[in-house]
């Protein structure tokens, strides 16, 4: 599982960055929704694999702390999403907005050679 | 009167709820909205006064405010300190005369600048108090979300531009500091600040290269904010595309890196950190430098004022981050204290800079012939973008003022006797020679102290050279609303208060500083200060 999980994140990351590096507007944002997916499994990653325990404690009484997962990573990382979602939103807003006023989708608002 | 326990959560209350309340009136009721923003923004500067007097006064000056009460290094806390509530007291002075300024006809070149620049200053606010790292990333989002609407109000080729370049930089920027904090989380267990700093002396071998890469990705995220070159490219062209107030407010943006970079770098890698004591320092030192030297070249080479005004941020912040790493090397309080005194004078002279660009720049022919070939060689188009209707009472001897606080501002920035930045920069500067004569062969210092008067030289040449221009071979009077003349004689009035008050604001900065080097009695108030049951009030 560690081995799928750190590729996967590597792969992500790996790929978002090149697509943030691009000079059209669409390849952005794709970098930076790959970034962030990339992001978003590191932390959770931070919470320590475990397979089949819940994050969450019963009630009352001394519980073994080991046989459950960190619900600190689980929290954060729900938290992180939620922003990015938003975030990345409103960035496809001031996209659509500067393909509009410019008409072209180059980052810089124009091409290189017009 | 809130229950003073209560009252270091007012500063985050109060722009959220008055936003809150803004957003749910249309913008037809602009009056209104303009009332419930700047009543938001007064309550705001009496607390930060009343914070600041009780940081002032108690004598260890760390107050904890525990949310939903839970025991302190496991919920989250906010954390008073002489630090944080000089950052408030800052916040606050700018806040209202760029609103007060934005009330004359910038809030009605679009929609919700009122609410959103509530929730700019609930963002800032709360990244001052917030003594936990995760909490800190949701305030920098805060702040940020609202700062990409206020950077696009009034839209404009220019505008978008600038805002894609910034919304996609900081988006990247988010994603830095959540990998540093989640990697923080990894190692050590926990994310609040001083629970970490106790925990970063006794880490393993193994582990502290780890939290040293922690520290780098986090400090890649504050470093973008606080522009440190070669991170800071983005600056100049977003604060001279933003609407004057906008950008007014702004300059305490890149404070709020700063801030963070001297709360975690003297918490966690101050002199009890043990092996990582001082990690980082040369980076900021070097980075600080090379930041005065980009933004000097920035200065000199630019015609507009905003532009410049723009590169002048740089060059606060790179003095800034200077004067940080090389307290954090040294352990040198007194070029700290000198450090966040100018800071705070160059933050609001800059602020009154990017006020003042706007009406000077009303004037026929002069300047504005000069800006048009400029504009045409950055490929912008000289778009009419200032909404035309009334705009109040227009006063007489409009170039007059507008001299007189252009001078004012330009002294401080600049650091040139009897105003405010004078007395900064001799604080920086006498302590930084004292320690430099000490240690023959350690050059940081001597150009530091170099760089530091040659930045100020740089200033004064290219804004006398635009003042001349603008002001003296241009005889036209602008017209100029009363508002936005009283905001910016607001923020000069407060430079030269400032002066007068150097003595106790020295007093207190220097035991800030102190504090900061020391950090022991912050760590220890987070760490042993129980929750409160249920007989809070």
């Amino acid at each position: 599982m560690e081995l799928v999980l750190s590729v996967s994140i590597g792969v992500l990351v790996a790929s978002g960055v090149w697509l943030t590096l691009r000079p059209r507007t669409f390849q952005v944002i794709i970098g930076l929704c790959l970034l962030s997916y990339g992001v978003n499994l590191f932390i959770f990653a931070m919470g320590r694999l475990v397979e089949g325990a819940a994050p969450i404690m019963p009630k009352g009484g001394f519980v073994d702390p080991d046989v459950y997962a960190d619900p600190v990573p689980q929290a954060l990382v729900l938290t992180a999403i939620v922003i990015s979602f938003a975030t990345t939103a409103l960035f496809l807003v001031v996209i659509m907005a500067s393909r509009g006023l410019t008409g072209t989708d180059h980052v810089d608002g124009s091409e290189r050679n017009p | 009167m809130i229950s003073p326990v209560h009252m270091i959560v007012a500063p985050i209350l109060i722009p959220l709820v008055s936003g809150a309340i803004m957003l749910l009136y249309d913008e037809r009721r602009r009056r209104l909205k303009q009332g419930i923003g700047l009543a938001s923004c007064g309550l705001q500067l009496v607390v930060a006064i009343a914070l600041i007097l009780r940081a002032k006064d108690s004598g260890d000056a760390v107050s904890l405010y525990l949310l939903g009460d839970w025991a302190s290094p496991y919920g989250i806390v906010l954390v008073l300190d002489r630090l944080s509530a000089v950052m408030l007291l800052l916040g606050s002075l700018l806040a209202l005369p760029s609103l007060l300024y934005a009330g004359a006809r910038w809030h009605r070149n679009g929609q919700h600048f009122g609410p959103l620049f509530q929730f700019l200053l609930m963002g800032v606010n709360g990244a001052f108090l917030t003594g936990d790292l995760f909490n800190l990333f949701v305030f920098f989002e805060v702040m940020l979300a609202a700062s990409y609407g206020l950077l696009l109000h009034g839209t404009g080729r220019a505008r978008v531009g600038a805002g894609l370049h910034y919304i996609a930089i900081n988006l990247l920027a988010a994603m830095l500091f959540l990998l540093g904090v989640a990697l923080i989380y990894g190692v050590t267990g926990t994310l609040n600040m001083a629970d970490l700093a106790t925990r970063v002396a006794n880490l393993s071998a193994a582990d502290r290269p780890l939290i040293h890469a922690a520290a780098v990705l986090l400090s890649g995220a504050f470093l973008i904010k606080a522009a440190m070159w070669p991170l800071c490219f983005w600056l100049p062209n977003a604060y001279s595309a933003a609407a004057p107030p906008v950008a007014a407010v702004f300059s305490i943006m890149t404070k709020v890196g700063v801030y963070t970079v001297i709360r975690l770098g003297m918490l966690l890698f101050g002199p009890a950190a043990g092996a990582s004591s001082g990690f980082g320092a040369e980076v900021l030192v070097v980075g600080g430098l090379a930041t005065i030297v980009f933004g000097m070249v920035g200065v000199l080479a630019s015609q507009d004022l905003s532009r410049m005004t723009g590169n002048l941020v740089l060059v606060s912040s790179g003095t800034l981050l200077s004067v940080v790493g090389l307290a954090l090397e040294y352990q040198s309080a007194p070029m700290l204290s000198g450090g966040l005194y100018y800071m705070f004078a160059s933050t609001l002279a800059i602020a009154a800079l990017f006020l003042l660009a706007e009406p000077i720049g009303r004037k026929e022919g002069g300047i504005a012939g000069l800006l048009a070939v400029t504009a045409e060689a950055y490929g912008l188009d000289p778009e009419d973008e200032v909404a035309t209707g009334d705009v109040g009472p227009v006063i007489p001897g409009a170039t007059t003022l507008l001299g007189i606080a252009f001078l004012t501002c330009v002294m401080v920035v600049a650091g040139l006797p009897p105003f405010a930045g004078f007395v900064g920069k001799l604080a920086m500067l006498a302590p930084a020679v004292d320690v430099a004569a000490t240690l023959p062969f350690v050059w940081g210092h001597w150009l530091f102290v170099a760089l530091l008067i040659l930045s100020g030289l740089a200033t004064m040449i290219a804004m006398v050279r635009w003042g001349i221009q603008s002001l003296w071979a241009n005889a036209d009077e602008p017209p100029l609303p009363m508002v936005e003349i009283a905001s910016v004689m607001a923020l000069v009035g407060t430079l030269v208060l400032l002066t007068f008050a150097a003595e106790p604001a020295m007093r207190y900065l220097d035991r800030t500083a102190e504090a900061l080097t020391q950090n022991s009695v912050y760590i220890g108030k987070v760490m042993t200060t129980a929750p409160t049951g249920t007989g809070t009030e």
